[in-house]
């Protein structure tokens, strides 16, 4: 396509003021609003009791969703690169069900299923260990919302792998764990670690599925984006400004690491 | 397969009865085959002979229906790769991208918890076998295609495996360096003694490389020999072609070079066979002359009932008869191999020759 200066001039501003006008502005208001009054005022807001737990378990809850995530995903990716089977694809697209499913929706399956009225309400009311409205409702809610990262990632990099490398070293006498170790996990390192920021970026990030299963406690049971929203609903809009800057803060921190890795994935796939 | 027993010597690898069906298709058919010790064994046929699957059948990496395998007089046939004592070449090199040079051929020392100077000092030993020595820290990604697969192989004989095991090894090079690989592996099977097999579709290699072939159709043996003995006595016409350019003359299939042109039916005659009568001569009009270099491909029609074939006669010959498209010749065949099913008339071309 050849386009006459004018046009690539007029269609690059047009551009340029579509994502001043949705993303720049918006975002700059937030951070201008944060810091003008001051960054003392903005660190009293966000080191309040509230913020502080808010940001504990938001960190608590990424700690328990990547490594598990790493757990399961990486044999299922495994699996669906190595294996022909009966319903594969069923799975693949079982696997893809969160990528579709509004968020809000987990939420409600998930109150189905775990709330005390639910198909396994048992666990709450006869062991009394409370998962809706309690912290294994959030950690399930992550979860569901992120389950596809580590697989989606990691499963098309052993497809481009293949079979070569390990059946070479298990003819070198290496023990599949050994292989696994030594050449398969070497190998699908920075898919892997892809997979584990997009399935960070995503937890933090959180809204739909963890407001429905939360009890939205200040201090007890808000993850950053909870507080962020439950803030504003008072009207301490102030305070919801820094949240949203603390957040967007880490975003960015994860946004940079993502490109790094984008960068050196290139570099390793050449 | 005579002569190791003449030795008295027990096969390096014995295969017996192996089967192995994908569905419909057979990529073993009830396959039988030995491997002499210390010999250098080409497995030779098209794609889809089953070769890599017997290969890899005798590695552990596929798992033939039934049979049974032996290396060195241990039935391996359920042990897995890790315990069966080969070394395996792939044709795509299998390097491992992420470790350098040394890690790669360290590999299986490693596993093997080896001590570290004795490792390092293979691993230079192998690399110096293998013409790489100084590229020790170099990742596989900074390396040639025949650097790769030479750096595989010293990877392979760095466990002292009992048999070397090579799917075609040379198949993704090009055609200067594969040459070269070659001649290098034949040096390097002469010096090191391990017993190799080596899957190829390449007639040209099998016969360069390989001091015995195993031709392989359709996952079963058609003909286990010499070079020289399936190139000149295939057991059947598929060998035949296979190993070599074939045409067919009087109905029976030749080597094209085996097809003496002349001018007169006398001509036809080498000087060598003195007084062979001119049986067997046929009389043929010229069609087509091509230069190859240091050969000369002329195409040919019999005179009699116009069945066009082709013979390969050397520049000296074809200057000395100066061949000009429509000229009749004389031509006969020198050498006419014994093939199962074409014997009656080889004997009656014979009888009258």
């Amino acid at each position: 396509m050849t386009l006459s200066p004018v046009v690539r001039y007029l269609a690059r501003y047009l551009a340029l003021a579509y994502i001043t006008v949705l993303v720049i502005v918006p975002v700059g208001l937030i951070l201008w609003r944060t810091f003008q009054p001051g960054l003392g005022e903005f660190f009293a807001q966000i080191t309040t009791p509230a913020a502080i737990s808010a940001l504990q378990l938001t960190l608590l809850v990424v700690a328990i969703v990547v490594p598990l995530n790493v757990l399961f995903g990486v044999p299922t990716a495994l699996v669906l690169a190595r294996n022909r089977f009966r319903g594969k694809s069923v799975l693949q697209a079982v696997i893809d069900l969160p990528f579709a499913v509004s968020p809000v929706v987990v939420g409600v399956a998930l109150i189905l299923l775990w709330g005390s009225a639910g198909l396994l309400g048992f666990v709450e009311h006869s062991w009394g260990f409370k998962i809706i409205f309690g912290f294994p409702g959030i950690v399930l809610a992550s979860i569901f919302v992120t389950v596809p990262f580590v697989i989606r990632e990691v499963e098309p990099v052993l497809h481009e792998l293949g079979t070569d490398q390990e059946e070479a070293a298990s003819t070198l006498g290496a023990q599949w764990w050994q292989t696994f170790w030594r050449i398969t996990l070497p190998s699908i390192r920075w898919g892997l670690t892809y997979g584990i920021v997009l399935t960070v970026a995503r937890t933090l990030g959180e809204y739909g599925a963890v407001i429905m299963v939360s009890s939205n406690l200040p201090g007890q049971s808000q993850t950053l984006t909870l507080l962020v929203s439950d803030r504003y609903n008072r009207g301490a809009e102030y305070g919801a400004y820094a949240m949203s800057t603390v957040l967007m803060a880490v975003a960015v921190i994860v946004l940079i690491v993502q490109v790094i890795l984008d960068a050196r994935r290139a570099r390793a796939a050449q | 397969m005579s002569d190791e027993h003449k030795q008295g010597r027990t096969p390096a690898i014995t295969v017996r009865g192996a089967n192995k069906r994908y569905g419909d298709f057979a990529a073993l058919d009830n396959v039988d085959f030995d491997v002499p010790e210390g010999s250098l064994t080409a497995l030779l046929g098209p794609s889809g002979s089953g070769k890599s699957t017997l290969l890899r059948a005798i590695a552990g990496l596929d798992t033939p229906d039934t049979g049974t395998i032996t290396i060195k007089g241990n039935d391996v046939t359920g042990v897995p790769p890790q315990r069966r004592g080969i070394g395996f070449v792939f044709q795509h090199y299998a390097a491992f991208k992420h470790l350098t040079v040394r890690e790669n051929v360290a590999f299986g020392l490693k596993i093997r918890k080896k001590p570290k100077a004795e490792i390092k000092a293979k691993v230079d030993d192998l690399l110096e076998v293998v013409g790489l020595s100084g590229f020790q820290t170099r990742y596989p990604s900074q390396l040639s295609g025949g650097q790769r697969q030479r750096m595989a192989l010293a990877r392979a004989l760095a466990v002292d495996p009992k048999v070397l095991l090579l799917d075609e090894p040379f198949g993704a090079l090009d055609a200067k360096v594969r040459d070269d690989l070659r001649a290098w592996l034949r040096r390097l099977h002469d010096e090191v003694h391990v017993t190799t097999v080596l899957v190829t579709h390449d007639q040209a290699e099998a016969l360069d490389v390989a001091d015995r072939i195993a031709v392989l159709n359709k996952g079963r043996i058609e003909q286990v020999g010499s070079p020289t003995e399936v190139y000149d006595s295939p057991s059947n016409p598929f060998v035949m072609s296979f190993l070599g350019a074939v045409s067919t003359l009087n109905g029976t299939l030749v080597r094209p070079h085996d097809i003496r042109v002349g001018r007169t039916p006398d001509m036809a005659i080498s000087q060598a066979e003195g007084n062979v009568a001119a049986t067997g001569v046929l009389r043929a009009k010229v069609d087509r002359v091509v230069v190859l270099g240091f050969e000369v491909r002329v195409e040919l029609t019999t005179a009699a009932d116009h069945t066009p074939f082709t013979a390969q006669i050397t520049r000296g010959d074809a200057e000395a008869l100066r061949l000009i498209e429509g000229d009749t010749v004389y031509v006969r065949a020198t050498r006419i191999p014994p093939i199962a099913g074409q014997t009656q008339e080889v004997e009656a071309v014979l009888a009258r020759a």
